[in-house]
């Protein structure tokens, strides 16, 4: 499976839900397959999408999950340990691992190569840290949802883009829109 | 006056209650006055972009946040301040310990100092800058200034205002 047939198959689960999604492809395609107010789309800043998730998931109760991937969470690497020393219950760190940087044109990542971000993550110091295959994901990011424990999912799955628009609505309507839903 | 006391207690004056330090010599005092205050959640980050990732989802979460770092890091977060906290329109006190400036002894120090004002300004951030302890009666003034127009703002705190280095 590619990333976007992964967000297709997991948008009833997540939609209920406050999600941060990363910039670039992956925030295009949630947009596309199942836009809610509850979907805070990153249209620039790569590598944040955990840190900005985390943020959130510290200052309200409700369950946040971070859509991330494997080029971003290499770019900004130390929000692990952070992560890790501060962890809360409500946060779900997804990975989503196609060993490439997807939104530029596939080129490969070292996770794709001889990196492995689940022995990252648990060297880090997380101390829930699931690797799953694509067609696997859906039950185990439910449970994450579920749990009580922050979890950090690692997904792995194909290379591979699909031609879609960019997103065009303004970034303080998604700020403002997002922010209503985190106090409903 | 004990300017660490009065920058915490203005920050919970005004109800910033999530801070992310990266540290800095000059900003021990500081971020240990933080770090004690139950008012104030505190998370250290490693790198100041990473921070205002931090700060951005508190804000959205409700909490009011606030960085503290070296002006060293205005050469790491031009993107960030850019495409998330100017692009989104998210109000962000960041104090900074403006290294390189009178009575800096690290030569190095001043090769970022000499940017940092020109840096700020081509970013159209507001930026007050201490040099002698009474400049922290501002202080309470720049957070509300800072809340009142959802944007970052850059107060830059030098060796002077701090007392200096010692004996180094």
């Amino acid at each position: 499976m590619i990333r976007s047939e992964i967000l297709k198959e997991i948008a009833p689960i997540i939609r209920d839900h406050l999600v941060v999604c990363n910039i670039g492809l992956p925030s295009q395609e949630l947009h596309m397959i199942d836009d809610q107010p509850t979907n805070f789309y990153m249209l620039g800043t790569m590598g944040l999408s955990s840190s900005i998730g985390f943020g959130l998931a510290l200052s309200q109760p409700k369950p946040v999950i971070s859509i991330d991937g494997d080029g971003s969470v290499l770019t900004n690497l130390g929000t692990l340990p952070t992560i890790a020393n501060n962890a809360t219950g409500n946060y779900t760190l997804l990975i989503i691992d196609n060993g490439s940087y997807g939104s530029t044109g596939d080129q490969p990542t070292y996770a794709g190569k001889k990196t492995n971000l689940t022995d990252v993550a648990r060297a880090c110091g997380c101390d829930t840290v699931i690797e799953v295959q694509d067609k696997d994901l859906g039950p185990v990011l439910q449970s994450a949802i579920d749990s009580d424990e922050m979890t950090i999912i690692v997904c792995k799955c194909d290379s591979g883009n699909i031609k879609l628009p960019v997103i065009t609505m303004d970034p303080v309507v998604i700020k403002h829109r997002f922010m209503e839903a985190v106090k409903a | 006056m004990n300017i660490d006391k009065k920058i915490t207690d203005d920050l919970v004056a005004n109800d910033v209650s999530f801070v992310t330090t990266v540290p800095c010599k000059q900003l021990a005092g500081v971020i240990e006055e933080i770090d004690q205050r139950d008012e104030i959640f505190h998370i250290p980050s490693n790198k100041e972009d990473e921070g205002m990732g931090l700060c951005a989802g508190a804000f959205m979460g409700g909490k009011r946040s606030a960085i503290i770092m070296q002006n060293t890091a205005i050469g790491v977060t031009i993107n960030t301040l850019a495409t998330l906290t100017q692009y989104y329109r998210m109000p962000l006190p960041m104090i900074i310990s403006y290294r390189g400036e009178l009575r800096e002894p690290v030569a190095c120090q001043v090769e970022m100092a000499v940017h940092t004002k020109a840096l700020l300004n081509q970013m159209n951030i507001p930026t007050y800058h201490f040099h002698w302890q009474k400049d922290v009666e501002e202080f309470d003034n720049i957070l509300k200034y800072t809340f009142m127009c959802n944007k970052p703002v850059a107060i830059l705190t030098d060796a002077n205002f701090w007392g200096g280095y010692g004996d180094q």
